[in-house]
């Protein structure tokens, strides 16, 4: 069985789209989120969307299976928010450890699905997606009090370390540390997985990272640029680092090409279907959307893509079939001398 | 396809920006003020919790030069913790503090940790040793290299710190192999720190640690080559307390032989380093003794430096002062007024230049020079802003001012006397176009990288330029233009340099203008490079690269470039364009027989002159102000802003000044002419308004975009009740700024080019908030639709208001030539003293003219694309031949 590391330096790997656009397309309610378990639940929990790993897992199954179908090579858990931290939101903290373990299980049982359909295909990947938290260790909540912080360095690691033991346990392939818009955030999240493979005494898995460049500044949230990221994050010795979020393909370029003159890994990018119109939806064409991403692998600057917030399966297939006869971006050749 | 990258083994640490230390990096400073060991300030500081102080320690060290902040609160009285963490997190909210890398300073690890938890960037740790074992060790490294920080492995093992140099190699090593080989560190991650001790003690044993270290720093650097090695230097000279002039002494000659050896960097007072040469030579040669351990059998070289110190002593040294920069030599003062925009000393630094060097044009092309050359760095590199560039400037030009007379006496006595060689830019706004702001921008940034700019101002014939061109020999010619019509003008420049077979490369700049625009349409017309250039920032790379060896690759590049942008450009779909006749059938309905229109309380024509400027000021919008000055965001948070919202925050209160100057002195005139008349629409795009003079026909254009089913294409005539439906009204405006050029010429002639500019821009938002301000009483008062109406200005700018003042030549209505009708109308030149170039530009340039529409459901939008069909009806409406049509609205055009 090839594994990830074969397959990036013989092609462009493709990662799946957006989740939750997907999932507001079956206009859940209240009483679909809930399911049989939950249905006496004391707060209401509609819109938790990494809750439906428990209570309607078909769904997510299916969700991911288009994905796979539309040409994904590498899928991404539902568990953008399954940490204690951000569970809080829906007083669902003890459920964080499960709903990785669940949401890993749905991508596997997806996964088992298409490949009784494509017998002897290439192998696909499963991501354990590791979000940003709702709560950020370099800003504060509070603009009277810059100095605050409404959680601590510790108190992340702990949800992360939760987050991470569920889906390796549910057994995923990698982990995705992604969506960062506060470094320290990251930071965090690799301390914790670093703990957690050492307390484990297991290989580690891969890590990716993914960066979100929030607007025209070409700086993070907590006010990085792109290459001082990077460089705040390359002790994950990480499979790939990328961008995704925020910016569509268009405005993701000019990082994206910074990125590959600067990383001594892989490259990633799944921007955003646009920027949102009037309506704060996306509605960049998959065409359009796979014509940017062709470009950058045209370029050589890639080798994982896909898409984020609005992109679906038909863009997906879009990018799949726009990539698949262009090369990867070679790694770079790293120094361990002075010439 | 590009190369395969190759990625160095540097040292790379980060803030909110990246710091990559090369082996070609000068030495890394590390401000230490922000110790409370070394410090008694921020020690008495962070004791009374006073934290908001504490942080100007550490604003004052970026400033003062440091690269990294060091950052140590190990003090029996105080938490280590607690201080640590509070100091961190409120360092973090600080853009300009937070931009460099922290080293994480204390003796105990638990606060080193608690640092670590609270720095995005990559930190350096401040320290680690094997003085407790190898397991301890190990331990605490791999936590460092959790946290991604890289490490200052002090030379200190279980036996105690090394002293030898001997001993300093040996452990550092040791540590190197367990770091590399154990623990998996890069090697370009760890930093040594070799210790450095007190010498002229008075006893003999420490008379060669300066040596000591030095030769260790040399074998360390051979033996591990990847690895920095740093040093706290104040150690040195620990005997020589209270005597400041002593100690700075003994650091730079330090410094001097150590960096010299390998030192990478060392914990400094950023401020106070005295440059090695200009110590005086008796101290230098005592200093130099003593650290290098010569002549000091029987501590021969201790005893002359401690008796130097006692003559120096009683002394003392002044407290180091903000003008403190006034001491240093003139090349440093002239730098240091060039980098600060400081006018203050420049005429008698620049007269102390001039007679200390053979001829005024050395002055220029040496201490001058070379500090624009900073500043052009600097503004490269991001860490200047176009304000400040400006400022600096303005100091370049006061210089050269000074010097004209001098150079032109010289050139009398000697007119063989070469004249300077600088590269020369020609820069002009073309004919028909009075807008500037951006080219004198440009202008500005050039000549502070070290061009020789030739501005030729606004409404340049072609001839002119080329003629001026040729005349100068100009290097690189840049073309500014801010409305439609200039686009025009550009392609008839480029054909005609090609028709001259010039050479030179030929710059594009300005709002209306385009990659795309230049790439279809101003580059086939000449061969020797078209380049468009978005921004003045990026104006400096393209003319250095132009007149480098590289010109050929990037005119190579940027010719492939625009060959695809034309072949994408020339495939685009055309068929989401729809015929014009169906466009005019989904016209946007309104329901009119409900609809009252408001009979205008104004009759004809009111003429309002000198408008109270208080007034008018209140109406400004900010936003765009800053976009003039290349810093885009939001009102006011673009005050904030994380990279550059010190300046803009700079820049605000010194515009505010400047408006409170404009208003009290009346520096402007602010003139307007409005008119009303009765209007109808022939549910096609005509407008046909009742005046005393008879009909007046105004012809619309409309959208011919393929659209949803449902969404009409829009035409301003959609907004005026049809003929059969009733008598509704409209109106137009004409606003001006008299006055701005008297200013702006009497700045240009001090060579202020920061307040040239900053009023240019000014009036630019004067006239546009009189406009603002004059809809609103149109609104209420004059046409009265909308009495009560009553919103912030925030709102207004946001156009919440009810009807529209669309203007000719914009989005809405892009025809330029429109505005010709409004003239007559209102009669505006005789009225209000605007006049109309032959692109219909109006001088002076800060002018608005517009229709005013009431209908509370009219709304702005962008014409877009139209097709030939609706082309030819329009010429034949507007009673123009298809050619002069064609010549105004191709930019329209599909």
């Amino acid at each position: 069985m090839k594994t990830i590391q074969d397959c990036l330096k013989e092609r462009i790997l493709v990662i799946d789209g957006a989740m939750g656009t997907m999932i507001q397309r079956h206009k859940l309610e209240e009483a679909d989120y809930r399911g049989e378990r939950f249905k006496d639940w004391h707060c209401d929990v509609k819109g938790n969307n990494d809750l439906l790993n428990l209570t309607q897992p078909d769904i997510i199954i299916g969700i991911h299976k288009q994905y796979l179908d539309a040409g994904a090579d590498i899928i991404e858990t539902n568990t953008f928010s399954s940490t204690t931290i951000a569970m809080a939101d829906y007083e669902m903290q003890s459920l964080a450890y499960e709903l990785n373990v669940a949401a890993a299980q749905c991508a596997s049982k997806a996964r088992e699905l298409y490949y009784a359909e494509h017998p002897g295909c290439e192998p696909r990947f499963i991501a354990g997606a590791i979000g940003p938290l709702n709560k950020t260790l370099s800003l504060s909540p509070d603009v009277n009090n810059p100095g605050f912080r409404a959680v601590t360095f510790d108190e992340v690691v702990t949800a992360y370390y939760e987050q991470v033991k569920g889906l390796v346990e549910g057994g995923v392939d990698l982990l995705l540390v992604e969506t960062i818009f506060d470094t320290l955030n990251a930071k965090a999240a690799i301390f914790a997985i670093k703990k957690y493979f050492r307390d484990t005494q297991q290989t580690p898995l891969p890590v990716s990272i993914s960066g979100t460049i929030t607007d025209a500044s070409g700086r993070t949230l907590s006010g990085q640029t792109l290459e001082a990221f990077y460089t705040s994050v390359m002790h994950a010795k990480p499979l790939s680092i990328g961008l995704n979020c925020a910016l569509g393909a268009k405005e993701m370029r000019p990082h994206i090409e910074e990125l590959s003159q600067i990383a001594s890994c892989y490259v990633s990018a799944y921007p955003n279907a646009g920027l949102p119109n009037a309506m704060g939806e996306y509605d960049e064409h998959p065409a359009d959307t796979a014509h940017y991403l062709e470009d950058w692998a045209n370029e050589g600057w890639v080798n994982i893509v896909g898409g984020c917030c609005g992109t679906t399966p038909d863009h997906i297939r879009h990018i799949a079939e726009e990539v698949k006869k262009i090369s990867p971006r070679r790694l770079p050749l790293v120094e361990t001398s002075f010439a | 396809m590009s190369d395969t990258v190759v990625i160095k083994p540097f040292l790379r640490l980060a803030g909110l920006e990246p710091l990559v230390i090369r082996p070609e990096t000068n030495f890394v400073n590390v401000g230490e003020r922000t110790n409370v060991t070394g410090s008694k300030k921020f020690a008495r500081l962070i004791r009374e919790n006073n934290y908001e102080e504490a942080l100007s320690v550490a604003r004052q060290q970026v400033e003062s030069g440091a690269q990294v902040l060091d950052v140590n609160m190990d003090d029996a009285l105080l938490d280590g913790v607690l201080a640590m963490t509070t100091y961190l997190n409120l360092l973090q909210s600080e853009p300009d503090i937070a931009r460099i890398p922290i080293m994480i300073d204390s003796s105990k690890f638990e606060i080193i940790e608690a640092g670590l938890k609270c720095v995005q960037g990559k930190c350096i740790v401040n320290s680690i040793s094997m003085k407790e074992g190898e397991a301890k060790f190990i331990e605490q490294a791999i936590i460092c290299q959790s946290y991604g920080a890289s490490v200052i492995v002090m030379a200190f093992d279980e036996k105690g710190q090394a002293d030898s140099k001997d001993r300093k190699v040996e452990i550092c090593h040791r540590a190197y192999k367990i770091l590399t080989e154990q623990v998996g560190f890069d090697p370009q991650d760890i930093i040594f720190d070799p210790n450095i001790f007190a010498v002229a003690t008075g006893l003999e044993e420490h008379n060669n640690y300066g040596v000591d270290f030095i030769e260790a720093t040399r074998e360390i650097k051979a033996l591990m080559p990847l690895t920095k090695v740093s040093g706290g230097v104040s150690n040195l000279s620990f005997s020589f307390r209270g005597n400041d002039h002593v100690r700075e002494a003994m650091h730079s000659v330090f410094l001097f032989h150590a960096i010299k050896a390998g030192m990478d960097m060392g914990i400094v007072n950023a401020g106070q380093l005295v440059v090695y040469d200009e110590i005086e030579p008796n101290l230098r040669d005592l200093c130099e003794d003593v650290i290098l351990n010569r002549n000091n059998d029987n501590n021969e070289a201790t005893e002359k430096l401690i008796g130097f110190a006692e003559t120096v002593k009683a002394k003392g040294k002044v407290e180091v002062k903000d003008e403190a920069w006034r001491n240093a030599t003139v090349e440093e003062r002239l730098k240091h007024a060039l980098v600060n925009g400081i006018t203050d000393y420049i005429d008698t630094d620049t007269e102390e230049a001039r007679l200390k060097y053979p001829r005024p044009l050395d002055v220029i092309e040496g201490p001058l020079m070379a500090g624009m050359n900073v500043v052009g760095d600097l503004f490269g590199a991001g860490k200047m802003f176009l304000p400040q560039v400006v400022k600096s400037a303005r100091v370049m030009k006061k210089s050269v001012a000074w010097l004209t007379p001098f150079i032109e006496e010289e050139k009398r006595n000697n007119p063989l006397a070469s004249q300077g060689n600088a590269p020369k830019v020609l820069l002009a706004t073309v004919k028909g176009d009075v807008h500037d702001i951006g080219k004198n921008i440009v202008g500005v940034v050039l000549g502070c990288n070290g061009y020789d700019i030739v501005d030729l101002g606004v409404m340049v014939p072609a001839d002119k330029i080329l003629d001026t061109a040729e005349k100068e020999k100009a290097d690189i010619i840049g073309l500014s233009g801010l409305i439609t019509p200039s686009l025009d003008e550009m392609v008839h420049v480029a054909h005609e340099m090609k028709r001259r077979k010039m050479t030179q490369p030929l710059l594009i700049g300005g709002a209306t203008t385009s990659r795309m625009h230049t790439a279809v349409k101003i580059a086939p017309q000449y061969d020797h490079g078209v380049l468009h250039i978005l921004d003045a920032s990026r104006s400096v790379t393209a003319v250095s690269t132009l007149l480098s060896k590289e010109k050929e690759v990037l005119l190579k590049k940027t010719r492939e470039e625009y060959d695809a942008l034309r072949t994408q450009f020339g495939n685009k779909d055309k068929k989401n364009l729809i015929p014009y006749s169906e466009a005019v059938i989904t016209k946007e309905y309104f329901d009119w027989k409900s609809y009252k229109p408001t009979k205008p309380q104004t009759d004809g024509v009111k003429v309002l002159k000198g408008y109270d400027l208080g007034t008018i000021a209140r109406y400004i919008d900010w936003g765009p102000f800053f976009i003039a000055w290349e810093m885009p965001g939001h009102f006011p948070e673009v005050l904030t802003d994380k990279i550059f919202g010190t300046e803009a925050t700079r820049l605000y209160n010194e515009a505010q000044k400047l408006v409170e100057k404009i208003v009290a002195e009346k520096w402007f005139s602010a003139d307007g002419v409005i008119g009303f008349w009765p209007a109808t629409s022939n549910n096609g795009d005509t407008v046909t308004l009742e005046t005393d003079k008879g009909e007046v026909k105004l012809e619309m254009l409309r959208q011919q975009l393929k659209k949803a089913v449902g969404q009409p294409n829009f035409s301003l005539a959609d907004f005026v009740c049809p003929a059969e439906l009733g008598t509704d009204f409209m109106g137009s405006f004409a606003v001006t700024i008299h006055g701005a050029k008297q200013h702006i010429d009497r700045f240009a002639a001090e060579h202020d080019e920061y307040n040239k500019i900053l009023v240019q821009v000014l009036a630019d938002r004067f006239v546009e908030a009189f406009a603002e301000c004059l809809h609103e009483k149109v609104r209420k008062e004059y046409w009265g639709y909308d009495a009560n109406e009553n919103l912030s200005n925030e709102e207004l700018i946001r156009e919440k208001y009810k009807g529209v003042r669309p203007a000719p030549g914009y989005p809405a209505c892009p025809d330029h030539t429109e505005k010709l009708k409004l003239f007559s109308l209102l009669n505006v030149t005789e009225n209000i003293g605007i006049d109309l170039t032959e692109s219909l530009a109006m001088n002076p340039p800060a002018s608005v003219c517009g229709w005013y529409i009431g209908h509370p459901q009219s709304h702005y939008f962008g014409l877009g694309k139209i097709n030939r069909d609706q082309l030819e009806d329009y010429a034949k409406r507007k009673g123009m031949s298809l050619d002069e049509a064609e010549k105004w609205l191709r930019p329209v055009l599909e």
